[in-house]
């Protein structure tokens, strides 16, 4: 049974990544239909520019502030470089346009910091808890809380402010959000800077557990990718319980089955999953008017 | 036509006099070529080998050069892509004719690189880590680094003297953990050591629990591998720390032989063993060492110029030039049949890899002692004594 609770707990912990990451490419996909590929990039600037403003000697907060700070400049910048100026064009183009971005972010922050890996301190010690039998790093509850709060932040967000109504408005049919006064570019905009700053904090959340260096963005955007669709694209709760039940696949699929098979394990399940409900766990049924 | 013919035979005499200068000049320079992976996801390997390179190069020519040529070296950088490596290798013998080859820093690159050398019958001397660079032998092929079969045969070796026989290991996907994983597989009979239990992970994974919580549930493990680089071994160290498996001894293997790994892996690094070259622990040799002038050195002189730590792979570069040129110095020629001969027979070369003794049927030239037992203690290499 300790071993049960080890994979439950380590399932949780990367699953909670996931969905962070998952929870960024949904909200800028519910405003502007744009898969951004450069999600991962922003989890990697998270980590990174906290490792190197805090070896700077700044303190851990302040050096997280920054890297939040900078991250959403990254996204915004993104958006009224990149996306904006390409508003007319088809999603497809659009999607390509972000990978060109995680390349050029990738490429950058390859100069501008270096290729080593880097570590954070944990938040409150490295002396590991045991619950049920099963070791626990302290980070981990940091990791799992820190998703929780900002679920529950953006829930609130999306359903008690008018900001967030906006958002959803922009979400359910953008030409009639404009028509009732709703500026979308500045939705997008936000869409962009809120999905940046997610990643940022997933970011320097993870990295005392799983290290960083230039390139964990292009990994972390795969599964994450793949939790917003087992979840369902498009969906806040999809998100999370997407990344949580990817993670806790891998957990349990390298425990009880095979850690060779682990990755490929998980990737069956999600296409059984999509063969079965196509729109994802909780996504929306397709309709179409005609 | 008149000025016609006149800017011809104007044309005809300056190609006349370029092709008068080239042998001139040629007499005065020796070209070697290297293809390296500066950029690129191996550059932690081509990028310290080619300050190595640059440096020395430019070391050896202020001081008259090789049997009083000058050195001309020219480097690609192949970005670790195999295919651009072939078009260098091609490039090098055909356009800039070199008379040696050093270079090649990853297996793929090397082995993408071997059949235009061998064509050519252009010495090669490989920077890259795996036993099949020159296992079987190829006439004109040699490599400097330690093999992971070696790796594994040192581990296994301190294993016996501490009668564990029955461990675990946990292995990357990637090529280095795939390849060496492969070679302890293949050399742990031999040892008489067997392996329980066999877990793996992906080169880009950041969590190892579930793995490291299975080898826990296998009764009578007694010591855990883990064949690797990069980040993996690191978490695997976090992950072993954290699940308080302290008791079963864990090893590491040579590609996590670097400073940034102690960093990394925090103190869960403690008294984590790896087989690692002498270049990691000059300081700490004792004066008798042969090796100790040799690694000392390097060190020094790599830390002032190139202002970062000194790493292993730096070293392999190093080891290659310098047999390289000595080879160059007794053939006293620039024949690369000449130098190919005098390389095979290099024989109680010091370098930062070992004591190099080539021969016909090993252009390798290492044996165990090459590599150093080394544990984790206070955050630093410390040497272990023989059997313990």
């Amino acid at each position: 049974m300790p071993e049960f609770f080890q994979f439950l707990v380590s399932g949780l912990t990367v699953g909670a990544v996931y969905a962070l990451v998952a929870l960024g490419f949904t909200l800028i996909y519910n405003a502007s239909d744009v898969v951004n590929f450069a999600q991962g990039e922003f989890v990697m600037l998270g980590g990174m520019v906290t490792v190197f403003t805090s070896a700077a000697g700044f303190s851990l907060p302040v050096a997280a502030l920054i890297a939040v700070g900078v991250t959403v400049v990254v996204g915004l910048l993104l958006y009224w470089l990149a996306i904006q100026p390409a508003r007319g064009a088809s999603a497809v183009t659009l999607i390509i346009i972000t990978i060109g971005a995680s390349i050029l972010l990738r490429g950058a922050a390859q100069v501008l910091f270096d290729k080593q890996f880097h570590k954070l301190p944990s938040f409150s010690g490295d002396e590991p808890l045991n619950i049920f039998g099963a070791a626990v790093q302290p980070q981990s509850f940091w990791v799992l809380g820190g998703t929780a709060l900002i679920v529950i932040l953006l829930y609130v967000f999306l359903e008690r402010t008018v900001l967030g109504k906006a958002v959803r408005a922009t979400a359910a049919n953008r030409l009639a959000a404009r028509l009732v006064g709703i500026n979308t570019t500045t939705v997008m905009a936000l869409a962009f800077g809120g999905s940046a700053a997610i990643g940022a904090v997933a970011g320097i959340l993870v990295t005392p557990i799983t290290l960083t260096s230039y390139d964990v963005g292009t990994m972390l955007a795969l599964k994450g990718f793949a939790a917003a669709m087992l979840g369902g694209i498009g969906s806040p709760l999809g998100a999370v319980a997407g990344g949580i039940l990817l993670g806790l696949l891998e957990a349990f699929g390298a425990g009880y089955i095979s850690s060779t098979y682990k990755d490929g394990f998980a990737f069956i399940v999600i296409l059984v999953v999509l063969f079965a409900v196509p729109q994802g766990l909780f996504g929306r049924r397709m309709v179409e008017r005609v | 036509m008149k000025t016609l013919s006149a800017t011809r035979i104007l044309f005809a005499a300056g190609a006349l006099g370029l092709s008068l200068c080239t042998p001139a000049l040629a007499q005065q320079t020796v070209k070697i070529g290297s293809v390296l992976s500066v950029t690129g996801p191996a550059s932690f390997l081509g990028e310290p080998e080619d300050k190595t390179l640059r440096m020395y190069v430019d070391k050896i020519n202020a001081a008259g050069g090789v049997a009083g040529k000058k050195i001309d070296l020219v480097i690609y950088d192949d970005g670790g892509d195999a295919n651009k490596a072939r078009t260098f290798a091609t490039r090098l013998i055909e356009d800039d004719k070199v008379v040696a080859m050093i270079g090649g820093s990853t297996t793929g690159t090397t082995m993408a690189m071997i059949p235009v050398f061998e064509e050519a019958q252009v010495p090669f001397i490989s920077f890259a880590g795996a036993v099949d660079v020159i296992d079987p032998v190829r006439k004109n092929v040699f490599k400097t680094p330690h093999t992971d079969k070696m790796a594994c045969e040192k581990i296994f070796e301190n294993l016996k003297a501490r009668k564990l026989t029955n461990i675990a290991m946990i292995s990357g996907t990637d090529g280095f953990g795939a390849s060496m994983r492969g070679q302890c597989v293949k050399v742990a009979p031999t040892y008489g050591i067997t392996i329980a239990a066999e877990e793996t992970y992906g080169p880009r994974d950041s969590d190892m629990t579930a793995q490291l919580t299975k080898i826990k549930g296998v009764s009578g493990i007694q010591a855990i591998i883990n064949p690797g680089f990069g980040q993996g071994p690191a978490i695997v160290t976090r992950n072993y720390a954290q699940l308080g498996m302290n008791a079963t001894p864990l090893y590491q293997s040579h590609g996590v032989a670097s400073k940034s790994f102690i960093e990394l892996a925090g103190p869960a690094a403690e008294g984590v063993r790896l087989p690692a070259a002498a270049l990691l622990v000059g300081d700490k040799l004792p004066d008798s060492d042969p090796q100790k002038k040799v690694v000392v050195d390097y060190k020094k002189i790599y830390e002032d110029t190139a202002k970062q730590p000194v790493s292993t792979f730096g070293g392999h570069a190093f080891d290659g030039l310098s047999i390289l040129v000595e080879a160059m110095k007794r053939a006293n020629s620039t024949d690369p049949k000449k130098i190919r001969d005098e390389i095979e027979k290099t024989k109680g070369f010091v370098g930062t890899g070992g004591i190099v003794n080539m021969s016909p049927t090993d252009h390798l030239g290492l044996d165990l002692s090459a590599f150093r037992m080394l544990e984790i203690k206070g955050g630093d290499w410390t040497m272990i004594p023989a059997g313990s």
